[in-house]
């Protein structure tokens, strides 16, 4: 065994190694029991097991290739167009990287997006809602892919809206394309595009109630008989978490 | 109204004016009886169930005797709710809805929907060489039965009959590849999380090596049909015009763009399952109509065949090889065989688990019941389908469900230019500049 101290923490000879900062990790949401049986009906002993859901944490400079010239710009840019706070935070996960952006902002930030000489973020793939229910505050998730074609780089913007307030600046008057997206994204979850030419259903029919993508609206569905057996419908078969 | 009127072209007042039906005979009595209202504007009302339509989109065209002044579409018609749904099944079953979505090109709706799961579970780098090599193979072969159907159809749509008893003469040989590989013609579910669902059956390289023979001396027959032809091309040539930056702000990719001289194709831009591996060139035309579509569709399927080619090659030197992730907790344990009573497990596979190992026994048990659970994160993996850009984003909670999965279909995005293409056209231009587009309304609702 050597006798000399190492010079420098073995946390910061692998900086990978350090675990996540207390606090960063952003959790939303439980998981309880194991085998999808509740109440009286689960003897298998796991019942009182319950499990946070952890997304992937915030992440720390450096991001990594081309990642860091990209929110170098993006902070740039957006200081320069009058909204520095624009960045809530920014997530590299599994070689993709998105960035939270305000609500408020989203509007100037997918401008600066496009039209800055940095980033040419000029093609957007479309918008995808998400329903975090256990997202207290932000429950209606709105994603936009955008590509680069000019540098050959994708990112993800995105942006949340309490479900009391599900209201988001629309981005077509930027991106054409999103027509079509933000009604969808509106018929499915209810989250309204301030700006948006005609938000109307564009799947549902017109007088549908309800938004069906919401993680409250139900599947719906009815006992199909088969041979004597009957099989309840998907969302009240039993099933594992 | 003339009495002598025929009595399936109807009319009847409503708060919106009054409005005639009309399916398919002589319009002459209904403009009779339209009287002094004929000089006003008329809106017609084509479709959802039009054989013009491409399924059931239906047309909303203004229209100032024969030109349309404006043109909106009306979609939802083939919902089916396929991306809830996929929220109440486990990863692997995700698989068997979205592969009935666009149902022209199944393999891709499996491709990226399964991509976007390996990127999540990160195992993208220990999928079996073979099994990317058989899913860029059925792509390909998928990329030219769908451009098939495309060139027939709008073949057919133009009044070119012989082209579409073409098309789908020669899109049934691929029908018949599929059924040999997958034991399906459409609706696969066959490209799962971790690989393919099988190895291909004996003989299969010999049925597509003479496929291969058998396509390079019939695709120059379309060539020869179409290129020149001058009726096809003065229905084709500067109609559903549409240039580079009306692509870009419209979102439209695909065979649309590269009509427009840009050569972006993903497979080339930013490749998956191994594309980088594979001799072929981007097709682009430099007309921005759907004559030039047509030449990129044309173009595309011979660079298809050349990767279907390579990809065989590949597969002659990978017999035995794995098809699915090694990992045994991910990997669907039994591969399926033809039984007395049809399909069912493998023997040996039974044999293993009841017989050998527990371990494969209970490793069989939860990936059948649980499935596999999927680390929390949002991912989308977007592959060059035959209509454009194709990509799934795919949440997971942690849980054996998809959290949420939404489906950017090229279909629904593209069709979002029908306006722009048709508005200040003739009606009949309407139909080629929709065929160029290629929509399936099956993608564009989902």
């Amino acid at each position: 065994m050597s006798d000399e101290t190492p010079d420098q923490a073995a946390t910061d000879q692998s900086p990978e190694n350090v675990p996540a900062p207390v606090g960063t990790q952003h959790t939303a949401g439980v998981r309880t029991g194991m085998f999808g049986v509740h109440g009286t009906g689960d003897t298998s002993g796991y019942g009182g097991l319950t499990k946070a859901v952890e997304w992937p944490a915030p992440s720390a400079r450096p991001y990594g290739g081309w990642f860091d010239a990209v929110a170098d710009a993006l902070v740039a840019a957006a200081a320069s167009a009058g909204v520095e706070d624009a960045l809530r935070s920014v997530v590299v996960h599994r070689g993709e990287i998105t960035f939270h952006v305000r609500r408020e902002d989203l509007a100037v930030v997918g401008r600066v997006l496009r039209d800055d000489p940095a980033l040419r973020f000029e093609f957007c793939a479309g918008v995808s809602g998400v329903n975090y229910p256990e997202d207290a505050g932000r429950e209606m998730h709105v994603v936009y892919h955008l590509l680069s074609m000019t540098y050959n780089r994708r990112i993800r913007l995105e942006t949340a809206a309490p479900d009391s307030d599900p209201h988001v600046p629309s981005l077509v008057a930027v991106y054409p394309t999103l027509d079509w997206h933000e009604r969808e994204t509106f018929d499915m979850f209810g989250i309204v595009f301030d700006g948006h030419p005609s938000l109307t259903r564009i799947l549902m029919p017109d007088d549908w109630p309800g938004h069906p993508q919401r993680k409250d609206y139900p599947l719906g569905g009815i006992p199909v008989e088969y041979k004597g057996g009957t099989v309840p419908p998907p969302d009240q078969r039993r099933s594992y978490n | 109204m003339s009495t002598d009127q025929d009595v399936y072209a109807g009319s009847s007042e409503t708060s919106e004016g009054r409005v005639f039906t009309v399916t398919g005979q002589d319009w002459d009595s209904i403009a009779e009886g339209l009287g002094e209202a004929a000089e006003e504007r008329i809106v017609v009302n084509m479709g959802p169930q039009h054989p013009s339509t491409h399924g059931v989109l239906r047309l909303i065209l203004e229209m100032e005797g024969e030109t349309v002044t404006e043109a909106r579409c009306g979609i939802g018609y083939l919902h089916t709710g396929i991306e809830k749904n996929m929220e109440f099944r486990s990863w692997t079953q995700g698989v068997t809805f979205c592969t009935r979505m666009d149902y022209l090109s199944p393999f891709y709706n499996e491709a990226t929907y399964v991509l976007g799961v390996e990127r999540l579970l990160d195992i993208e780098d220990d999928v079996p060489e073979k099994a990317q090599v058989m899913r860029v193979l059925l792509m390909e072969l998928n990329r030219i039965s769908s451009h098939l159907v495309a060139i027939a159809t709008g073949g057919m749509e133009i009044g070119a009959l012989t082209v579409m008893t073409m098309g789908f003469r020669e899109r049934e040989l691929v029908l018949d590849l599929f059924e040999l590989i997958t034991g399906l013609r459409m609706n696969h579910a066959f490209i799962r999380p971790g690989g393919v669902a099988q190895d291909l059956p004996p003989g299969a390289l010999e049925e597509i090596r003479s496929f291969i023979a058998l396509m390079k001396k019939r695709l120059p027959e379309y060539a020869a049909m179409c290129n020149a032809n001058p009726i096809f091309k003065h229905r084709l040539e500067g109609v559903g015009h549409l240039d580079l930056e009306g692509c870009l702000a419209l979102g439209l990719t695909g065979p649309v763009l590269r009509s427009t001289g840009y050569a972006w194709d993903l497979r080339k831009t930013q490749p998956y399952c191994g594309y980088e591996d594979y001799e072929f060139d981007v097709q682009t035309w430099d007309t921005c109509d759907s004559y030039g579509r047509f030449r990129v569709r044309l173009a595309e399927m011979s660079e298809s065949l050349r990767i279907v080619e390579q990809a065989a090659d590949r597969l002659a030197g990978l017999e035995g090889a794995p098809v699915m992730v090694a990992d045994k907790k991910i990997g669907w344990p039994s591969q399926l065989a033809i039984g007395s009573d049809g399909m069912g497990n493998s023997l040996d596979h039974i044999k293993h688990i009841m017989g050998e190992s527990m371990e494969a026994l209970i490793h069989h048990f939860k990936l059948v019941t649980e499935g596999f659970r999927v680390p929390a994160g949002q991912a989308y993996v977007p592959i060059e389908g035959p209509r454009g850009e194709l990509g799934a984003h795919v949440v997971s909670d942690g849980g054996t469900r998809p959290f949420r999965v939404h489906f950017r279909d090229p279909s629904f995005t593209n069709l979002q230019a029908t306006s722009v293409m048709s508005e200040g056209g003739q009606v009949a231009d309407v139909i080629v500049a929709i065929a160029s587009i290629d929509p399936v309304m099956g993608g564009v609702d989902r």
